[in-house]
C-alpha cells in the first residue's frame, strides 16, 4: 500500500477512536453541571451520590479521551509535514489556543472534580464542574475552528511559492469565524451533548430495567432525556444550517451528499439508494424531487451545482459520503423520535415501567456515537481530494521522509493499543455500572411512578 | 536586530519555557513512575501512586501545548522534527497512552497479579518515556541531518548512539531524583522513612551521569559551549544548576522536604536553560551543511501570526499559573487514601 492511503488510514482510525471519548466527556460535562446544581440548590444528598455516580464515568471517558488526544497533538507533524508546514500559522495557532485555553482548564479542575469532595466547599466544587464543562467545550471550539480552516479557508494570503509556499494569517478573528466555523462547532457540540445525554439514559434505564438504584436511576434518566430533548431538535436546525453552509462553500461536497450530478437540474433529496460512481446515477434510490434544492433555495425547480461540472480528480468518492451522510441523518430523526417517545411516556406517567422502552434506550447508547462517527466521515471525506479545500491536495500534505513501512509498523503499534484501551473501557465501563453509585439505596419501586 | 524579530526570540524563550515546566512537572511524576518498583507493598505503591494521582493528567498538558505552540509559532520545526524521528515518536506516543492506561488501571481490581502487571508496566513505561525524550535531546545536540529540503532523513537504529544514550541515562537519573524528592514531601511515617533512604543514591546518579553527560559534550559537542565563551555572564546559569544540585542534600537533611524539591525544579530548569543556550538561535542544526539548519528566524510563522499567539500566552498564562499552583494548593501535604483513590 502506498504512504498516502496508509497515512490517510491510520488518521482516520486514530482520530474515529479518539472521538468516541471527548463527546462523551462534553456531554456528560453538561449533564454533571445540571446535577450538583440540584445538589447545591436541595442539599438533597441523593444528587451528591448522583453526581459522584456519573463522575466516575466522566472521569473514565476523560482519561481515555486525553491519552489519545496526545496522539493527534502530534500526528499533524509526523504523517503531514508539508501539511504542517503549509498551515502551521494558521491551524497550529488554534491548536495552540487550544492548549492554553482549553487543556489547562480542563485537567486544572477536573482534579478537585475528582478528588476534591473533601478538600473543598460545595460551591468550589461546583465552581470546579462547571470550568471543567467549559474546558471541555472550549476545547470543542478550537479544534473545530481549525478544522472549520480546512474545509472553509478564510483570513490568510498565500506567501512563497512551490514547497515553501505556506498560509498567513491576515485576519484573526476571520480565519477563527470562518464561513464553516458556527454551523460545525454547534453541530458538533450538540453531537456531544447527545452522545452524554444517551449514555446517561442507557444506564439509568438499565438500573430500572434491573431495579436496582431506582431513584438515582429515575432522576438521572430525566435529566439526560431533558438534554436530549435540546440537542436532538436543536441538531435539526444546526444539520440544516450546516447543509446550506456547504451548499454555497463547498459545492461538491454537497453534490457528493446528495450524488447530484447534473448542474441543469434541480436537486433531489433521497431517503435512501447506492450510487453507481462509473455511470453517475444513483440505484435503488427513493427520492424526494427537487427537496434538495428547496431546502438550499427555498424553491424546487432551481438548478444545483452537480458534480459533472468537476474535474474527474476533484470529486469525492461519492457512494461513501452519500451512504455515511444519509446514516447520519437517519439515525438523527431516530434519535428525535426515541426523545420525544420518552418525553411522551413521562408525560403518561408510564416511562419508568415501560420496558419495552428502556430496553430500547439500554442499546440506543449506539446511534449518537455512530452519528458522530459517520457525520465526521462525510464530512472529512467529502473534503477529499483536498486537506486544504481549494489550496492543497491531500497528496501534496504528506511528511516525504517517512516510508509506508514505518507507517504500517506505527498502525500496527496503535491498532494494540487502542484495541487494549478499548477492551479496558468497557470493562471498566461494565465494572463501575455493576457496581452503581455509592451508599444506602431504600427506594421502593411503587413510590417512583408517582414520582415520575 | 529588527526589532519584529524579537518576537521569534520571545517564541523560543516561551516554548522553551513550557518545555521547561513539562520537564519539571512531568519529571516528578515520570520519577515517582521510575522508582515505583522500589515501593514493595501494596499500601505504599497505592500510595505513591496518589501522589501524583491528581496532576499527572494536568502535567502531560505542558506537553500538549508546548507542542502545540511549537507548530504555531515554528511549524518547519515541528514537521521536520516530528517526521524525522517518526519511529521513535511513535513508540513515545505508545509508551505514553501505555503509561496512562497502567496508571488508570491498576487499582481498578483488588487480584494481586492484575496490580503487580499494571506496577511493572507503569514504571518500565515512565523510565523510556524519560529515557527516549532524553536521546531525542542528545540527537538534537550533535545535529542532524537535515537536507536543503527541511526534511531530516535519518534511521531509527542510528539515535541510539552512546552520546544520545549517556543524555537519555542522565534524563533519567534526573527524573529519579526529582520523583524521590516529591515522593518524601508527599509522605510520612515507615514510608517516608524508606523513601528518604533513597534519595542519596539517586542524586549520587544523576551526578554521575550528569557529568559524564557534560564531559562528552564538551570534548565532542563544543558548540555548545561556545555562547558561554562568547557571553560569561552565562555561567551564571550553569552555577546556579550546580548550586541547586548541590543544595538537595542540604536541605533534605535540615529537614526542609519543600526546599529540597524547589532546588530539583530550579536544577531542571537550568538544565533546559543551558541546553537552549548551547542551541540557540538554531532548534537543528544540521550536519549536512550549517546553511540547512533550522533555526528561529527560517522556521517560524509571520511575525502576524507570532504577535497575535503573544497576545493569546499573555492573557491564558496567567490563567495558567493561577489554577496550576491552585491544584497544587488544594493538594498540599500527605497523601491520604479515601474512597476516591487510586
Amino acid at each position: 500500500m502506498d504512504t498516502e492511503l496508509l497515512a490517510r488510514i491510520q488518521f482516520a482510525f486514530t482520530i474515529a477512536f479518539h472521538y468516541i471519548y471527548p463527546p462523551l466527556s462534553i456531554g456528560l460535562g453538561v449533564i454533571l453541571v445540571i446535577m450538583e446544581f440540584n445538589y447545591i440548590r436541595t442539599k438533597n444528598k441523593m444528587y451528591e451520590r448522583m453526581t459522584k455516580f456519573w463522575v466516575k464515568i466522566f472521569a473514565l471517558t476523560f482519561s481515555i479521551g486525553v491519552a489519545t488526544g496526545i496522539v493527534m497533538e502530534f500526528e499533524f507533524g509526523t504523517n503531514w509535514a508539508a501539511y504542517s508546514r503549509y498551515v502551521g500559522d494558521v491551524f497550529g495557532s488554534a491548536l495552540a489556543a487550544e492548549g492554553i485555553f482549553a487543556f489547562f482548564l480542563e485537567s486544572g479542575f477536573l482534579a478537585i472534580l475528582l478528588f476534591g469532595w473533601n478538600k473543598v466547599k460545595p460551591a468550589m466544587h461546583f465552581f470546579s464542574t462547571i470550568m471543567v464543562s467549559l474546558g471541555s467545550m472550549l476545547s470543542a471550539v478550537w479544534i473545530v475552528v481549525a478544522n472549520s480552516w480546512q474545509q472553509t479557508p478564510a483570513g490568510y494570503h498565500i506567501v512563497g511559492e512551490g514547497l515553501r509556499a505556506r498560509a498567513e494569517i491576515t485576519d484573526f478573528w476571520a480565519m477563527v469565524f470562518n464561513p464553516s466555523s458556527i454551523d460545525r462547532l454547534s453541530h458538533t457540540l450538540s453531537g456531544a451533548w447527545l452522545a452524554g445525554s444517551f449514555l446517561v439514559m442507557s444506564v439509568s434505564a438499565y438500573y430500572l430495567l434491573k431495579k436496582r438504584h431506582e431513584e438515582i436511576a429515575a432522576s438521572s434518566f430525566k435529566t439526560g432525556l431533558g438534554v436530549a430533548l435540546f440537542a436532538s431538535l436543536f441538531q435539526l436546525f444546526t444539520g440544516h444550517s450546516s447543509a446550506a453552509g456547504v451548499a454555497v462553500n463547498q459545492p461538491a461536497k454537497l453534490a457528493a451528499y446528495e450524488a447530484h450530478y447534473d448542474s441543469s437540474a434541480a436537486g433531489d433529496l433521497y431517503l435512501f439508494g447506492w450510487v453507481d460512481e462509473q455511470n453517475r446515477n444513483v440505484n435503488f434510490g427513493i427520492k424526494v424531487p427537487g427537496l434538495l434544492s428547496y431546502l438550499v433555495y427555498g424553491d424546487f425547480n432551481t438548478p444545483l451545482r452537480g458534480l459533472n461540472s468537476f474535474a474527474k480528480d476533484e470529486i469525492p468518492p461519492v457512494n461513501f459520503v452519500f451512504q455515511t451522510y444519509h446514516l447520519m441523518v437517519a439515525i438523527g430523526f431516530g434519535l428525535i423520535g426515541l426523545t420525544l417517545l420518552g418525553v411522551f411516556l413521562l408525560w403518561r406517567k408510564k416511562l419508568f415501567t415501560a420496558a419495552w422502552y428502556l430496553k430500547l434506550m439500554v442499546v440506543a447508547v449506539l446511534l449518537p456515537q455512530m452519528a458522530n462517527q459517520l457525520g465526521w466521515f462525510s464530512a472529512e471525506v467529502g473534503r477529499q481530494p483536498w486537506i486544504v479545500y481549494g489550496l492543497l491536495r491531500t497528496s501534496d500534505g504528506l511528511s516525504k521522509s517517512v516510508e509506508a513501512g514505518q507507517i504500517l509498523f506505527s498502525l500496527v503499534l496503535f491498532s494494540i493499543i487502542y484495541l487494549l484501551l478499548f477492551i479496558l473501557f468497557l470493562f471498566l465501563l461494565d465494572q463501575k455500572i455493576k457496581h452503581g453509585p455509592d451508599g444506602s439505596d431504600h427506594i421502593v419501586s411503587s413510590d417512583l411512578t408517582a414520582r415520575a | 536586530m529588527d526589532a519584529g524579530l524579537t518576537l521569534n526570540i520571545i517564541w523560543f524563550v516561551l516554548i522553551g519555557v513550557l518545555l521547561a515546566g513539562y520537564a519539571v512537572l512531568d519529571g516528578f511524576d515520570l520519577g515517582v513512575g521510575a522508582v515505583h518498583l522500589f515501593n514493595k507493598s501494596n499500601e505504599h505503591r497505592r500510595i505513591s501512586l496518589n501522589a501524583i494521582g491528581p496532576v499527572w493528567d494536568g502535567n502531560e498538558v505542558w506537553l500538549v501545548t508546548g507542542g502545540g505552540a511549537l507548530f504555531a509559532a515554528f511549524p518547519v520545526v515541528y514537521a521536520s522534527v516530528f517526521s524525522g524521528f517518526y519511529t521513535a515518536f511513535m513508540l513515545l506516543l505508545f509508551v505514553l497512552i501505555f503509561r496512562a492506561v497502567a496508571i488508570e488501571f491498576r487499582s481498578k481490581r483488588e487480584s494481586h497479579r492484575w496490580r503487580r502487571t499494571w506496577d511493572v508496566l507503569f514504571s518500565c513505561s515512565s523510565i523510556l518515556i524519560s529515557l527516549i525524550m532524553g536521546i531525542a535531546i542528545g540527537n538534537v545536540i550533535q545535529g542532524l541531518p537535515v537536507g536543503a529540503d527541511r526534511e531530516i532523513r535519518i534511521s531509527f537504529l542510528s539515535l541510539f548512539n552512546p552520546y544520545a544514550l549517556l543524555v537519555g541515562i542522565t534524563t533519567v537519573a534526573l527524573f529519579m531524583m526529582h520523583g524521590s524528592i516529591y515522593l518524601v514531601l508527599k509522605t510520612e511515617g515507615e514510608l517516608q522513612q524508606l523513601v528518604r533512604s533513597r534519595v542519596n543514591n539517586t542524586v549520587i546518579f544523576f551526578v554521575v551521569s550528569y557529568v559524564s553527560t557534560t564531559m562528552a559534550t564538551l570534548v565532542y559537542f563544543p558548540h555548545m559551549a561556545q555562547p558561554f565563551k562568547d557571553y560569561p555572564a552565562l555561567f551564571l546559569v550553569a552555577l546556579l544548576n550546580m548550586l541547586a544540585v548541590a543544595n538537595i542534600p542540604r536541605e533534605l537533611h535540615r529537614g526542609k522536604e519543600f526546599m529540597a524539591f524547589l532546588s530539583s525544579s530550579a536544577s531542571i530548569a537550568a538544565l533546559m536553560a543551558l541546553f537552549a543556550i548551547g542551541i540557540f538561535p538554531n532548534f537543528v542544526i544540521s550536519n549536512i551543511d550549517p546553511a540547512y539548519s533550522l533555526n528561529i528566524y527560517n522556521s517560524a510563522s509571520s511575525q502576524k501570526t507570532l504577535g497575535i499567539m503573544l497576545r493569546m500566552a499573555v492573557i491564558g498564562i496567567p490563567f495558567v499559573l493561577a489554577y496550576t499552583i491552585s491544584i497544587y494548593w488544594v493538594f498540599r501535604g500527605k497523601v491520604k487514601l479515601d474512597s476516591m483513590s487510586y
